[in-house]
């Protein structure tokens, strides 16, 4: 008789498992360990890979000042846009949790929303909102506050505001499902025990929201991080960030190998952090907003 | 506490208005009768969505998008349903490891994955290609499946499948009769949520892509190189309209089987 008793074909899980996981092996995991290998790899000048196990790519790309400036300009966009990210978006999660208006569905449905709006149109829309002949611009001008158009786009901050308006429903939606989950007769406790309603916030709601506030920052930094096109649509020409490089070294200057040591870089750091969430929050966390 | 209630009310409408002004602004813009793509607007027309149906670069850049995402969403939920019924239905040794292989591909910045695949399969053989491209959009969607068909796939009681199995069904009559009906909404969901974000994706393209070769996203990055024309935004808000209306299509249809699955 068939069964689900895993003692009856102990074999049975993998058949099922095979077809995905021989895909994260063969498209995912075999690549990265062979752009490891490749990074040891050194390309001449006449565009010829020459095997072994060189160093050189790594020692670029570890001493380069260039490479240095550019990771501790893409950590530092990264971090601004996760911090504001929090800032926001914890406003709207908590109202969105703790509401009894009556649309409070119709809320969360618009927050998903922009996961479905494309992520390259969402992000040229801000040339139609900053740009020389966009609505800012246009009525600042309308009113008189000046006569000149003001240039605001391509710097640092739109790249940001671009990020932020990006990555802030990955935010809302991690605040929320932990503002939601917390119990409200604690809250009420501590009114009852004589709170103010800040107090009980910051002593009760604040700590027991911070799973959901450390898994909305991992995300909004790593998707930050290794952001490409942000920069490229709504960034000066000093603000490369980090994965614009590694699209140059391979694309542009066919430079795999030192492409592979960049690519790498970025991993490492990222992974790290995504390891160290791992071990102090756990990734349950971030899929309790598929649930 | 009125006073802070009203503020957190306030804030969470600006954050609502920043989070859909530039979408709306780019919608208002797309009927703009102006040869620029900006404001002031001289009037409203429908010249820019005439414009973008003669436009051959575009309309092959939405065949290739379509097919694209379609073919991604079909290989992906089905890797994603099998793996997920394992991952739910039985117990093995190792299954932290693989629970955690599982989901890698959102883990690993895509930036990282792109290079990684275009060499890999570059060294053995497999060009810049539209192979290239699925098979890169399978892998990066497939967590997302797995995810959301795994959550709901917890919440089927497993005696369903075993009283049809002690009735004398196999495990694949099993799966088609009493499984699947039960999760497909969530298994609807998951290849919506794979087609989208197939249909979404541009840093991994950009990668893959051979030449010659446009999906809508980079057809729109290209065409921003020059300047922002009234085209990009009557572009812009036909996805817009496209990646809004399939998933509540989805939604909709889910519903209805649903409430279909309770009365029937």
């Amino acid at each position: 008789m068939a069964s689900l008793d895993p003692k009856d074909n102990p074999s049975r899980p993998w058949t099922l498992l095979s077809p995905a996981l021989t895909a994260i092996l063969l498209l995912l995991v075999i690549p990265v360990c062979f752009i490891a290998v490749y990074s040891f790899w050194l390309r001449t000048a006449t565009g010829a890979d020459v095997a072994g196990f060189h160093l050189d790519n790594w020692a670029e790309v570890l001493t380069d000042s260039f490479y240095r400036d550019i990771l501790l300009f893409t950590l530092w966009i990264a971090f601004a846009t996760t911090v504001i990210c929090a800032l926001v978006g914890y406003v709207p999660a908590y109202f969105i949790a703790t509401t009894q208006y009556r649309h409070k569905a119709f809320l969360l449905l618009l927050l998903m929303l922009p996961f479905w709006i494309s992520y390259i149109i969402r992000t040229m829309s801000w040339i139609n909102i900053l740009g020389v002949s966009g609505v800012v611009n246009v009525a600042l001008q309308w009113v008189g506050l000046t006569g000149e158009p003001l240039q605001m786009l391509y710097n640092q901050w739109t790249v940001i505001v671009g990020l932020v308006h990006f990555l802030l429903p990955f935010m809302i939606l991690n605040l929320y499902v932990s503002l939601y989950g917390i119990d409200r007769n604690l809250v009420d406790a501590a009114r009852s025990l004589g709170c103010t309603g800040w107090q009980a916030f910051r002593e009760v709601t604040l700590p027991l929201s911070l799973p959901g506030l450390a898994a909305g920052s991992l995300l909004c930094f790593v998707l930050a991080a290794g952001t490409y096109i942000t920069p490229l649509v709504l960034g000066g020409p000093t603000d490369a960030m980090f994965a614009n490089l590694v699209f140059d070294a391979i694309i542009t200057q066919l430079n795999w190998p030192l492409g592979s040591a960049l690519s790498l870089v970025l991993l490492i750091l990222l992974g790290g952090l995504v390891i160290l969430y791992n071990r102090f929050v756990g990734m349950s966390q971030i899929a309790k907003s598929f649930g | 506490m009125p006073s802070g209630w009203s503020l957190i009310r306030l804030g969470t409408v600006l954050v609502y208005l920043f989070m859909f002004a530039p979408v709306a602004v780019v919608i208002l813009l797309a009927f703009n009768a102006s040869q620029f793509g900006a404001f002031p607007m001289e009037g409203l027309s429908l010249r820019w969505f005439a414009a973008l149906w003669e436009n051959d670069a575009i309309v092959r850049a939405f065949e290739t998008s379509l097919l694209l995402g379609l073919l991604t969403a079909v290989i992906s939920t089905t890797l994603g349903v099998l793996a997920s019924l394992a991952m739910v239905r039985y117990d093995f040794p190792g299954k932290n490891l693989i629970a955690a292989a599982l989901i890698a591909p959102i883990l690993v910045p895509e930036v990282v994955l792109a290079v990684a695949l275009l060499l890999f399969l570059g060294a053995i053989g497999v060009p810049k290609s539209f192979p290239l491209l699925l098979a890169g959009h399978v892998i990066f969607t497939l967590p997302f499946v797995i995810l959301v068909v795994q959550a709901r796939l917890v919440g089927v009681k497993r005696e369903y499948e075993e009283a049809a199995m002690s009735l004398g069904a196999g495990p694949v009559e099993t799966f088609f009769q009493i499984t699947l009906p039960l999760i497909l909404p969530a298994v609807l969901a998951g290849a919506l949520f794979a087609f989208t974000i197939s249909f979404d994706d541009i840093t991994g393209t950009l990668f893959w892509k051979p030449g010659g070769v446009e999906t809508v996203p980079t057809q729109i990055f290209a065409m921003l190189r020059n300047s922002i024309s009234p085209e990009i935004n009557a572009l812009g808000a036909v996805m817009i309209v496209i990646t809004v209306a399939v998933p509540l299509l989805g939604a909709a249809l889910a519903r209805w089987l649903s409430a279909r699955g309770r009365t029937g």
